[in-house]
């Protein structure tokens, strides 16, 4: 878990000695594992400050790599917690998709009355979330495999935008909304912020509440978890309630972005969501989970696209690399945990 | 009864020794099996009989010891290795894969094939001819083995064994997963396989089973052999229980005076039923009083915890604590009410074993001791610490990963999450289970003082000495039903075990 980055005590000043267990113990624990998701995003970072000079080192191109990378970083926190609980979401991409659709539909019926995007974004919210609690309640109660369950709602919600939008796009033409997408606070894009914001939330949840809690234990040890008074299916619910409710967060970001809803909003999010989860360090089987780790791993695959595509280099080679980093990644991740196993 | 030559040892096992991380599963285990003879091995649970079955079938190596095979030293490599032996291997849990017909199974590992084609036919045939050594003439070779009850899928394991040129069976439990009926053929079937020269090594701790179809047999204890090739025919039942059990065991047990009369009732069972499990189960457990399930693996006793602790929906009768009907299937209901549960896989049941021993231990608790949904992990911990230093688990850090203990030592985080959570009744499932004995006496001691703090208290064990070591009241269970209920000073061990005995014949 997460959560020893803040109890390890204040790290100690330079040339101060620290006893030698507690360095042990950070690189064994989480801090270390960061520690290797940061040393990758330098090397990425100095690889394209190389290649590409100042198109790549400048401001703005920082900013556009966080920008980019702060729509699937709102579905990978929803993933992050389906997957510390042991479960898997493989229609994150497509309920945003029909997130889109359902709220920018409504949009356009309304017309412009002037609160009418906060109805839109309400809705969003709304769709993404029950389409979330019919995937738990048919794996937790139905007792699906989540793999099924899941795939059955990433085609499913993708046939359902499609008939509901008759394939063509909704244009949003609320210059309210648009306007608040557009603008800056701090120097910041809004994108930004609320990426920000959902991975604050998403990391206090997790470290430092009940629920969290109850995530990473259902996540380690169901049958345990429930034998000692845990409700596990319904936790599980909520679990992929919060799955769902992120992709609507997500959907409401698109909107504002491309200023269109469409049924193809979010094709295949849900593999970049899952590769920046487990690369970020969550245990693809549960009971492990880092919010911190997840951010990571969404930044290293955006800056990645970046530095491809400021070498004009095509998407082709970018996925063969992209198919590299996970694979090293996870067979670090099984190292890490056959030396956690055996105990500290 | 058998003409096979029985004085040629077609095994001989001297002096073996296996230990598993400093645990002594094996201390010199001695064995000699003739062709043609059930021989079998008695002993009880942790005795090291599957740790023997095991190194006879080449899954463990031995840190020690010699094994000869028709008088030849050898050493079993690996399993394929016991096969090309002559050794075969019918586990508890049948290793038949579902998917596949019956002969597909036999062959699984020795295809009939040319060339990566399979010689379907003649795999057919050759099935159809083993089945019908084995008295199944009218099992279809083609038949899938998923639609197959555990009986016929001993046979598939049977034949499997046949289908290569196979000396010895080994055979662990074989009946524990069969009817009355169906014991009776295997019966016959292991008959049909002693005439035709193959000897069989029986596991079993069911007495009444040795005596009917075994020649001799080898009693292990605490990993090592006790006595061996004593005749099933001369050999009276007492001294079979004493070896079993050993009565040089020092008392461990704690002592404790009588329940007083005016305890309340804390816990209460009205005709508890699971259809098809276990039937009409009416006890009472009062303040104090620890209480005892005696009965063989299958015979319920487990199962009627998880019923009473929710894990399990009962479909008859009801359960009561301190006045309160607990609803049926719901374990929170049971924790609310009171009841904490030690399950029986202390592992895969109770510990998340990644996790620090104080959320372990606060498992159960930790949302009370959060303040709006916020965790106060330092409230927490010093909880848990507190326990810790009560219970004198070792090693005494709250933020230690729970894998790293002994089970000894996790046994005690699953006490010190009830007595964290608080609770007035008490259900352990096998408490001792992998626990060694230093560490034995001071669970049995940790028990006693529960209960005399005022905790009502059940413990199931398969170790019957344990049971009526332990607590003062025993029930006697056998195939889902309660034999008898009695005080645990009024039985003794071969008296449990001739109930039990005679109980699962009947």
């Amino acid at each position: 878990m997460s959560e020893q980055i803040t109890q390890a005590a204040p790290p100690a000043p330079a040339g101060v000695d620290a006893p030698p267990g507690v360095i042990k113990r950070m690189l064994g624990g989480s801090a270390g594992r960061n520690l290797g998701l940061v040393i990758a995003l330098a090397v990425l970072i100095a690889v394209g400050a190389i290649t590409a000079g100042d198109r790549f080192a400048s401001l703005d191109n920082v900013i556009t790599i966080i920008r980019f990378a702060s729509i699937i970083g709102v579905i990978s926190i929803g993933m992050t917690f389906v997957i510390t609980a042991g479960g898997i979401d493989l229609s994150v991409g497509s309920v945003m998709g029909l997130s889109t659709v359902v709220a920018s539909l409504a949009a356009v019926q309304l017309a412009s009355t002037q609160t009418s995007w906060l109805l839109m974004v309400v809705i969003a919210l709304a769709v993404g979330t029950l389409a979330g609690f019919v995937n738990g309640i048919v794996i937790a109660y139905g007792k699906v495999v989540a793999f099924m369950a899941t795939l059955a709602m990433l085609v499913g919600a993708r046939g359902l935008a499609e008939l509901i939008s008759n394939r063509s796009t909704q244009i949003v033409n609320n210059q309210d909304f648009l306007g608040f997408f557009r603008s800056d606070l701090l120097g910041l894009p809004i994108l930004i912020w609320i990426f920000l914001v959902v991975a604050i939330a998403g990391w206090i949840v997790l470290n430092r509440t009940t629920f969290g809690r109850r995530t990473v234990a259902v996540g380690g040890n169901p049958e345990a978890s429930r034998l000692a008074g845990i409700k596990v299916k319904r936790h599980m619910v909520y679990i992929y309630m919060i799955a769902g409710l992120t992709s609507g967060v997500a959907a409401v970001m698109m909107l504002g972005r491309t200023t269109a809803g469409t049924a193809t909003h979010g094709t295949l999010y849900e593999l970049d969501a899952i590769a920046a989860v487990v690369v970020g360090g969550t245990l693809l089987i549960g009971g492990r989970g880092t919010i911190v780790g997840t951010v990571l791993g969404v930044l290293i695959f955006s800056t990645l696209t970046n530095v491809f595509t400021q070498n004009n280099l095509s998407t082709s080679v970018q996925n063969v690399a992209k198919g590299v980093i996970i694979v090293a990644a996870v067979l670090l991740q099984q190292r890490f945990a056959s030396r956690g196993s055996r105990g500290k | 009864m058998i003409t096979v030559d029985h004085s040629a040892a077609l095994l001989e096992v001297r002096g073996l020794r296996k230990s598993f991380a400093g645990v002594k599963a094996l201390q010199g285990v001695d064995l000699t099996v003739r062709a043609g003879e059930v021989h079998c091995v008695l002993g009880q649970n942790g005795a090291g009989k599957s740790t023997l079955i095991k190194t006879l079938s080449g899954a463990y190596q031995p840190d020690s010891g010699a094994i000869f095979w028709q008088g030849e030293p050898v050493t079993i490599g690996g399993p394929v290795a016991a096969l090309q032996l002559g050794i075969a291997t019918m586990y508890q849990e049948l290793d038949v894969v579902d998917g596949l017909t019956i002969a597909e199974n036999v062959f699984l590992g020795h295809e009939q094939a040319t060339g990566g084609l399979l010689h379907v036919a003649s795999a057919n045939a050759r099935t159809q001819e083993i089945l019908a050594r084995l008295g199944h003439s009218e099992i279809s070779p083609r038949t899938e083995v998923g639609q197959l009850s555990a009986a016929n899928k001993q046979i598939v394991s049977m034949a499997r064994a046949l289908s290569r040129d196979t000396k010895l069976i080994i055979m662990d439990e074989p009946s524990a997963v069969l009817d009355s009926h169906e014991v009776e053929n295997l019966f016959r079937v292991v008959e049909e396989l002693t005439m035709q020269g193959i000897a069989v090594v029986y596991i079993s701790h069911r007495l009444a089973e040795i005596r009917r179809i075994g020649d001799r047999i080898t009693v292990i204890k605490d990993g090592k052999t006790m006595a061996t090739g004593l005749s099933v025919a001369d050999t009276p039942t007492p001294d079979l229980i004493r070896l079993m059990t050993g009565h040089e065991v020092a008392n461990v047990f704690p002592t404790a005076g009588p329940v007083p009369a005016d305890a309340p009732v804390v816990l209460s069972c009205d005709a508890l039923g699971v259809r098809g499990i276990f039937r009409n189960v009416s006890l009472e457990v009062r303040a104090g009083e620890i209480v005892g399930f005696a009965g063989l693996v299958g015979s319920g006793r487990s199962e009627i915890l998880e019923a009473i602790y929710g894990a399990r929906r009962s479909t008859s009768g009801t359960v009561t604590v301190n006045g309160t009907v607990l609803r049926p299937g719901s374990v929170d209901a049971a924790v609310r009410a009171g009841i904490g549960l030690s399950p029986e896989e202390r592992k895969s049941q109770g510990l998340i074993l990644d996790e620090p021993i104080f959320k372990n231990v606060t498992l159960s608790s930790f949302a009370r001791f959060a303040r709006g949904g916020f965790l106060r992990e330092g409230t927490e911990r010093e909880a848990a610490r507190e326990q810790i230093e009560a219970l004198e688990l070792r090693p005494a850090d709250p933020d230690l990963a729970t894998r790293s203990l002994s089970g000894g030592n996790q046994q005690k985080i699953l006490l010190a999450r009830w007595l964290v959570h608080g609770t007035a009744v008490l259900l352990l499932d096998e408490p001792t289970r992998g626990v060694d004995v230093g560490a034995r006496a001071e669970i049995y001691a940790l028990i006693r003082r529960l209960a005399a703090a005022g905790t009502a208290i059940i413990v199931v064990s398969s170790e019957i000495d344990e049971v009526l070591g332990l607590a003062d009241r025993v029930l006697v269970i056998s195939d889902g039903d309660v034999l008898t209920t009695t005080n645990s000073s009024e039985i003794d061990e071969p008296g449990v075990l001739d109930l039990v005995m005679r109980g699962s014949a009947a």
